[in-house]
């Protein structure tokens, strides 16, 4: 079908992913469950985003390490983030033997990453490779907001950015398989309030969803999860809503990474967690070891994201949104 | 649901801030940052310190410890509480400026610090000169009416 379902006739498994987060992503809920953190968020640097390149470049080195493999025997790597011109990961990369395709699909990147290494491998061009993103708080902030030291408040809807690093080397070997993907559409609903991105966000994910259960057999039930990444509470709110209006309630399996990342309340961090880095880290720490572990056995991960540029904000610009998802289900 | 009506079923939905909290807050520390304000001006003025010489050392010393409070990372713990009461007085302007200074560090201090150090606070500078320039033209005018 156009624009329809991918089903991948060869599945490529999950070997490993590895975390690297920020102090407070070690101080929430998830914790314990992180590979790798840094007290101070610097991982050693001088700069926020060479910071942001060395938890990538450990992520990788702790991804490749766990999969038994080395870096030459992976056919691309893909990997983005949110920094300008991507150079998070273009710096990151240069530590490691891979050809690169870098990505730009802002908090999406996990799931377009993985969406993409999927069909290359399904499409017999590669037999394996990886699929890294990270986002860091301090850098974003001072890229798309204020200053860190500036002294302003918060609205409620607004989102904190994850400091974090997620890297997934996909192959022959594994339990857990990517079965099918389907790429998101870029779509704007006029939302310009940077404060509130799960509401620009939400209605790309409702339309990939849609169009998911429009296009295959299958209902909300049929899945043991559906995590979108990430809407944040107000996103989450409208996603499950507007959803229900088409028919698809999704509200007894949803969760969204967002909100698994931070204790709202405890943390401060208002509507939840946003960034590459988050859907990245809490796909890698949580849902892809309950995958492995069989607790979960078919989850529709769904990475969201809001494809604004500080240029465009402050010409006025409203935020579209694409919304990717891939079926992940274990053996 | 076109942009229109999901942008009115988004604000209707979304979770106000919490302006009365907000604007009791932002009371209190602006009227605390005011009395010690108040305080340091008698001070000075005990001193020996002429009015005028006062006032100045006053909004000195407040900028003083803005930039060091947000130099140690401590300003935006308070500003996150107090809102415009720290925002509105001179600690705000200094805040705006000395935060940008620390962030842009690390693109050095030409094009880091020297360019981008007014990026928040250069707004406020210019339109308050250019509004002081009308304001004078405007008073200038009257007073020639006025004989």
């Amino acid at each position: 079908m156009e624009q329809g379902i991918i089903k991948l006739k060869r599945e490529p498994k999950i070997i490993s992913s590895y975390s690297v987060v920020g102090n407070k992503e070690h101080s929430g809920p998830l914790g314990e469950l992180f590979d790798e953190y840094c007290q101070d968020d610097k991982f050693g640097k001088d700069s926020w985003e060479k910071s942001e390149s060395e938890m990538q470049r450990r992520a990788l080195c702790g991804a490749i390490k766990k999969s038994g493999l080395i870096d030459t025997e992976l056919d691309v790597l893909l990997a983005g983030d949110l920094l300008n011109q991507c150079v998070g990961s273009n710096y990151s990369i240069t530590n490691f033997d891979i050809p690169y395709l870098g990505l730009y699909g802002a908090c999406s990147t996990c799931a377009e990453g993985l969406a993409i290494g999927a069909c290359l491998y399904s499409g017999g061009i590669i037999n394996s490779c990886g699929v890294m993103t990270s986002s860091h708080y301090c850098s974003s902030e001072r890229q798309f907001r204020f200053p860190l030291e500036y002294g302003g408040q918060r609205t409620p809807t607004a989102q904190w950015t994850a400091t974090g690093a997620g890297a997934f080397i996909l192959g022959d070997e594994g339990r857990i398989k990517i079965s099918e993907a389907l790429f998101g559409k870029a779509i704007d609903k006029g939302i310009s309030d940077v404060n509130n991105m799960g509401a620009a966000m939400a209605p790309a994910a409702i339309d990939t969803i849609k169009r998911y259960f429009l296009q295959s057999n299958h209902s909300p039930e049929d899945f043991d999860l559906i995590i979108t990444g990430d809407l944040g509470y107000e996103g989450s709110e409208i996603l499950k809503d507007l959803l229900l209006g088409y028919g698809v309630d999704i509200r007894k399996n949803h969760t969204d990474c967002g909100l698994m990342l931070f204790d709202r309340e405890r943390q401060d961090v208002h509507a939840g967690a946003s960034g590459c880095g988050c859907s990245a880290v809490v796909m890698s720490a949580d849902i892809i070891p309950n995958l492995e572990k069989g607790v979960l056995k078919d989850v529709l991960f769904i990475g969201t994201g809001a494809l604004m540029s500080p240029m465009s904000l402050y010409q006025g610009g409203t935020i579209p949104a694409v919304a990717h998802l891939v079926r992940l289900r274990s053996e | 649901m076109n942009e229109k009506e999901y942008s009115e079923y988004v604000q209707g939905r979304a979770k106000k801030s919490p302006i009365l909290k907000n604007c009791a807050f932002a009371f209190l520390f602006g009227g605390l940052i005011c009395t010690i304000g108040q305080a340091l001006n008698d001070l000075y003025t005990y001193f020996g310190f002429e009015k005028e010489i006062s006032g100045t050392l006053v909004s000195i010393t407040l900028i003083f410890i803005a930039c060091l409070l947000t130099g140690i990372g401590v300003f935006d713990n308070i500003a996150k509480i107090a809102g415009a009461g720290t925002l509105v007085p001179i600690t705000g302007f200094a805040n705006a400026v000395a935060s940008q200074a620390v962030d842009t560090k690390s693109e050095g201090y030409i094009m880091g610090v020297g360019a981008k150090i007014f990026t928040i606070a250069g707004p406020v500078i210019l339109y308050a000169t250019l509004s002081g320039a009308i304001y004078g033209v405007i008073y200038y005018i009257i007073t020639l009416i006025g004989g």
